[in-house]
């Protein structure tokens, strides 16, 4: 079984994100990181190859030249290769272009199951999925917090409002994973040393047959216009425990007279 | 203009949050106003939607809408708005319409903007007020072709009734292979037991953090101290730690507790939607990047398995 990966570099957590007010789009300078809920994505696909005894799980990403560092750290977890579409004309791309691009690398594949995260930590979108499933005229299931994959087809178990469902689609097929589903392995040294040398493909648009008028700025079908003030914070404060933050809390809670 | 909303249903109940948007557009005064409804056996929900504004409720009613699965609602929606060329179609964000929304854009080549808070007309076009990067911003977003697809954040607008009256319209589907090759085995069991949090004053609530289940029986003795209830993050309900009634968020319940005390909880927007109107937020986290000390009112960095048991004997010495 072939299964395709579908990951993002976000900027770090630990880095504060800002939008670039000339761009009017995400400051994508400073360190990044493989997007965290993409490593659960990661993980089930190993997990499945695993159980199966042999496939192959393929990593693919739509994203500057640099996040080829966040693709090697998914291929330290495991991951046999790595694709990642890397073209300054995809900059800026929304939801239509982007699900366009990754269709177009995903086809090249011919994966018999895509897995994608539940959002990427710099969009909060948790839409991506189903505009690819679309594209790609595949059966979908997203938000799956269990999955079973037998006899060439899939079947997920996933939350919504009213409580769970199941849904089952035969293969090939379009996942998204909970991050509830798994705990991702941390990449062991040998797994780190091994990424070097695993193959990682960088296409430019033309190689992944993606036309450059159908991705980034020219492409979109959505634009930020205007940047507003940041909704005020209130008055929030935050301490480290040095020892005595159980007192703390309690002086605040009396302070707040909610003891 | 012309705008066309989708109404979600479940059961025999159309949802608040899809009400609340059709109140919106109609609000907004700027062109017809229309609901879809798909499903099957929804017919009698439409005549509901008209009291909300829509001046036409189409409806699909086909046994193989009957499953809340998106993809067939795309080929409904898709039929529509090639039909009548609606210029904006406005969806409460849901599992089910979220995927409904990013297919029907994928499909229509259309622009999708979603965690949006609000939506104003201007220049003859709409212009949504979107939350971008974990709420640390609001940024105006807007579409450069139509039709334009959006995504309304859960409880961005309250339903109003105007006792309007709309003229329901049925329609047929075609629907595309790919559309039915999923399957819902079973679905969403209504939610069993459990204790209910929406009343309760006090909410000590429990995420991944906590490391394990067994971990829910520190909170639950500071719950006792503090004369509160516990709950938990979808990560967890999911894991099977803690029950789904107990949940709090975007697919869980809502709560405004006086206090509520978020131990090992990263505070990810979807959980945040569910509890930020709380009085008094107090945050137990060991990382101090996680996004819950933006918003909680006082924010501890430090070890909760350490934190807790001191804590509630703390409260327990002071109350008796
Ligand atoms: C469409 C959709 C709907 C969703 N609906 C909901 C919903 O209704 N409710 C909901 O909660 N989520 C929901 N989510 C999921 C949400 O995005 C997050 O994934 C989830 O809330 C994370 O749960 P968590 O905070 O328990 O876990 P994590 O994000 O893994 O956070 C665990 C935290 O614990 C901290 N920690 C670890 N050890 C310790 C320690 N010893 N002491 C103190 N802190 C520690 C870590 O630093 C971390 O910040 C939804 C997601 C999507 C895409
Ligand atoms: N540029 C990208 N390249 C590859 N996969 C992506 C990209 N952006 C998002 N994804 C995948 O789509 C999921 C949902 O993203 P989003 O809809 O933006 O929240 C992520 O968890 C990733 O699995």
């Amino acid at each position: 079984m072939k299964i395709a990966v579908c990951v993002k570099q976000v900027p770090d957590a630990t880095a504060a994100k800002r939008i670039d007010p000339s761009t009017k789009r995400l400051d994508r300078s400073g360190e990044g990181a493989l997007n965290a809920a993409d490593a659960n994505a990661v993980e089930e696909a190993l997990r499945l190859k695993e159980g199966a005894g042999d496939g192959e799980v393929v990593i693919l990403s739509l994203g500057p030249e640099k996040a080829l560092d966040s693709l090697r750290k998914a291929l330290a977890m495991g991951a046999d290769r790595a694709v990642l579409v890397a073209d300054d004309a995809a900059a800026g791309s929304d939801l239509v272009a982007t699900s366009y691009a990754l269709a177009q690398a995903l086809e090249r594949e011919s994966a018999d199951l895509i897995l994608f995260g539940q959002q990427a930590a710099d969009s909060d979108g948790a839409v991506l999925w189903a505009a690819v499933a679309e594209r790609l005229r595949r059966p979908l299931i997203s938000q799956a917090a269990e999955l079973t994959v037998e006899d060439g087809s899939v079947t997920g178990k996933r939350q919504t409002e009213f409580g769970y469902d199941v849904i089952h689609a035969t293969l090939p097929a379009v996942v998204a994973v909970a991050d509830s589903i798994n705990t991702p392995r941390y990449p062991s040294l040998k797994g780190i040393m091994g990424a070097k040398r695993k193959p990682q493909e960088v296409l430019s648009l033309a190689d992944a047959g993606v036309e450059a008028a159908r991705v980034g700025v020219e492409g979109s079908r959505t634009e930020v216009l205007a940047l507003n003030d940041p909704p005020g914070r209130g008055d929030t404060r935050t301490i480290e425990d040095d020892g005595s933050a159980a007192e703390q809390i309690v002086a605040f809670l009396a302070e707040k007279r909610l003891l | 203009m012309s705008t066309l909303v989708f109404l979600e249903h479940h059961g025999n109940e159309l949802q608040k949050g899809s009400l609340g948007v059709l109140s919106k557009a109609a609000q907004l005064g700027v062109g017809d106003v229309a609901a879809v409804l798909v499903g099957s056996g929804v017919e009698p929900l439409a005549s509901e939607a008209g009291k909300f504004g829509a001046a036409t409720v189409y409806v699909a009613d086909d046994p193989r809408l009957d499953a809340p699965l998106p993809q067939p609602r795309v080929d409904a929606l898709a039929r529509l708005v090639e039909q009548h060329g609606f210029e904006n179609v406005l969806f409460a964000q849901s599992i089910l319409s979220a995927d409904v929304a990013a297919g029907l854009a994928a499909r229509l080549e259309a622009g999708l903007n979603w965690q949006l808070l609000d939506v104003v007309a201007q220049d003859g076009a709409i212009v949504g007020k979107q939350s971008a990067l974990g709420d640390s911003v609001v940024v105006d977003v807007g579409w450069r072709s139509t039709p334009r697809l959006a995504l309304f954040r859960s409880g961005a607008f309250d339903p109003v009734a105007h006792g309007g009256a709309g003229t329901v319209e049925t329609f047929e589907v075609e629907f595309a292979e790919h559309s039915l090759a999923a399957e819902m085995l079973e679905q969403a069991h209504e939610e069993s037991t459990g204790p209910s949090i929406e009343d309760a004053d006090v909410i000590v609530a429990g995420g991944r953090g906590l490391g394990e289940p067994e971990k829910f029986g520190l909170l639950e003795e500071l719950a006792k101290a503090l004369g509160g209830a516990v709950a938990a993050t979808r990560a967890v309900v999911d894991a099977g730690w803690y029950p789904y009634a107990t949940q709090v968020g975007q697919t869980g319940k809502t709560v405004s507790p006086t206090l509520y005390v978020a131990c090992g909880i990263s505070g990810a927007i979807q959980h945040k939607v569910g509890m930020q109107a709380s009085k008094v937020i107090v945050a137990i986290n060991k990382d101090a990047n996680a996004p819950i000390f933006e918003y909680a009112d006082l924010g501890v960095v430090g070890d909760l398995h350490q934190i807790v048991p001191k804590l509630t004997e703390l409260v327990r010495q002071r109350k008796s």
